[in-house]
């Protein structure tokens, strides 16, 4: 009977802990939303604060739509997303497999210069690969955005995992039918390592939408920016209005939380990947 | 048996194709990592500016660097963001670990709502929280409400606290993170340990102490290491709230590097704190090396 009482206790403190939790994390997305939702004659700074905004709108959204092409923002973000995911899964699987399937000269040193490329951070290269990109013309264009991001060391040593998990048998086979090893490759490997290109993607998706410094240093002109750039100019912009910029950022989150939702558990297990397996 | 081993070394494609696999990626990686890297380092020898052609200065750049305040500043801060950053994203998801591990009503929606700050971009992270931190803003009236303090708080605006101001929404960013990463961890210790304990009448906080904890070791070196590259290559969040300021008390080495590179166009002596910046994260990056190896 103590016990079960004591079961009870513990059970509410826990509930009382995780929404302290939550009030934390998600406790300022809401202020931001009411924000976006208050009409102008309400006052944001009112004392004491209100949450529930009084008359809700959607009048800010329709301001911010008018004086900033926020859905060109949006399209960018998708287009460098899109292009730069598909590369990287791509490239990262054509080099993991012969790294965890084949022995050739070599392997040693590439493997060496993976490894060490993994440790340089992307603040010590951006200086040069500005200088690059500037002389390869890549400034204000899409593929200056997508080609720092087409291909990591991380996604190759991720694949290169998700390979050698494959029993050699399944493979073999396929080379004692002459099958070459491209078509084993396409057709018979990557099949089986979908859910590691699943969370890759899902990992390198997120990396590429939040990038920032990259973005701003190598575009300068509105109509190649993507939503954080985006997001960062309607601040500056409506500096004096947090109503508006409120409604920008949630425009913002929306596309994200809606990707968020349907890959949620790619999410959890590419986490869990890889910081336990690799 | 004999089949397998003939199959992988017997009948062996063209010599090539290994190489014809890799050469994607080493173009790519050859081109926007390692090229750069050795430029970055050479460039930091010369006083490159983008107008005029590279000249080698030699230790310039460094000798300058050992002699510039605001560079000091800049390592100050960004040590002083790991000493207080890193522990906290170190323990703090360790307890939200524990606390969402448990198949309760709403879990799931739970763990989700906790990870959201981790899906949101830095900039507009930054920018909620610039809201949340306004003089008249929410956090301040929590604060004047429950008496925490008897003025506004000048979270961002005041040498003293802007740094820490920061800090928080870096914290906030990656709690989500690390806590999916000690889930796993959690997961993987054996439930009986804990019935075990149960069964002993051992305290719940000395489960935490004696079972938890050392069973996550793994986990917590893990993102021990990976929290303090983070920490170090903090940008985002200081772009957007403080620009470095106020009185570049939130001039961290990446900001530092951004503003002498492309406010300053200094770009040879850019390279120098971006050498620096790597030298700190290499003793970091060589740990994480260990623990992929030993994955591997």
């Amino acid at each position: 009977m103590r016990n079960r009482s004591a079961s009870i206790g513990v059970m509410l403190l826990r509930y009382a802990a995780i929404a302290c939790v939550l009030l934390f994390t998600v406790g300022p997305f809401l202020w931001l939303l009411s924000t976006a939702l208050k009409s102008a004659g309400e006052n944001i700074f009112a004392y004491p604060p209100v949450l529930i905004p009084a008359e809700p709108t959607l009048d800010n959204f329709f301001r911010v739509m008018d004086s900033q092409p926020i859905f060109s923002y949006l399209k960018n973000s998708v287009i460098v997303a899109v292009l730069s995911v598909t590369l990287n899964l791509l490239l990262a699987s054509l080099a993991a497999y012969p790294l965890a399937r084949m022995s050739f000269k070599g392997r040693t040193l590439i493997f060496a210069v993976l490894l060490s490329s993994m440790m340089i951070p992307f603040q010590l290269l951006m200086i040069p690969v500005y200088e690059l990109a500037i002389g390869l013309g890549l400034q204000n264009t899409y593929l200056g955005l997508v080609l720092p991001h087409a291909c990591t060391a991380f996604g190759i040593f991720f694949m290169r995992q998700a390979f050698m998990s494959i029993p050699a048998a399944i493979e073999e086979a396929a080379i004692m039918d002459g099958v070459s090893r491209i078509r084993i490759w396409w057709f018979v490997l990557l099949p089986l390592v979908k859910p590691s290109l699943a969370t890759l993607a899902v990992f390198s998706f997120i990396a590429v939408w939040g990038d920032f410094l990259w973005p701003l240093i190598i575009i300068d002109q509105p109509s190649l920016f993507t939503l954080p750039l985006g997001v960062n100019r309607l601040a500056s912009t409506f500096s004096l209005d947090w109503r508006l910029v409120a409604a920008g950022a949630v425009f913002s989150i929306i596309p994200i939380l809606l990707f968020f939702t349907f890959t949620q558990r790619y999410f959890i297990e590419g986490a869990m990947k890889g910081a336990v397996k690799g | 048996m004999m089949q397998a081993s003939l199959g992988s070394s017997g009948r062996r494609s063209h010599p090539l194709t290994p190489y014809l696999f890799l050469i994607p990626a080493c173009i790519v990686l050859g081109t926007f990592v390692i090229y750069p890297a050795l430029k970055a380092i050479y460039l930091s020898f010369t006083n490159f500016n983008m107008i005029r052609e590279a000249e080698f200065v030699g230790l310039a750049n460094y000798i300058n660097l050992w002699r510039d305040p605001f560079f000091w500043a800049a390592l100050k801060n960004t040590l002083l963001y790991m000493i207080v950053v890193v522990p906290v994203l170190v323990i703090a998801p360790i307890f939200l670990a524990s606390l969402v591990n448990k198949h309760i009503p709403g879990i799931a929606f739970i763990r989700a709502a906790i990870y959201l700050p981790v899906i949101t971009s830095l900039v507009v992270s930054g920018l909620i929280w610039k809201w949340v931190y306004e003089e008249q803003g929410i956090l301040n009236y929590v604060l004047l409400a429950t008496g925490v303090t008897d003025n506004p708080v000048a979270f961002l605006t005041d040498p003293a606290n802007a740094l820490f101001s920061v800090m928080a929404v870096t914290i906030w960013s990656g709690m989500g993170y690390y806590m999916v990463i000690y889930l796993a961890g959690l997961q993987a210790i054996p439930r009986h340990l804990y019935e075990v304990a149960e069964v002993e009448g051992v305290s719940a906080w000395q489960q935490m102490l004696y079972i938890t904890i050392p069973l996550l070791r793994p986990s917590i070196a893990v993102v021990t290491v990976m929290s303090s590259i983070a920490a170090m290559k903090v940008f985002e969040e200081v772009y957007v709230m403080t620009q470095g300021g106020p009185m570049d008390s939130t001039k961290t080495l990446v900001y530092y590097i951004y503003e002498s590179a492309f406010t300053e166009f200094e770009m040879g002596y850019a390279s120098a704190i971006g050498v620096v910046l790597f030298l700190l994260t290499l003793v970091f990056s060589l740990i994480n090396l260990r623990f992929l190896r030993e994955k591997s």
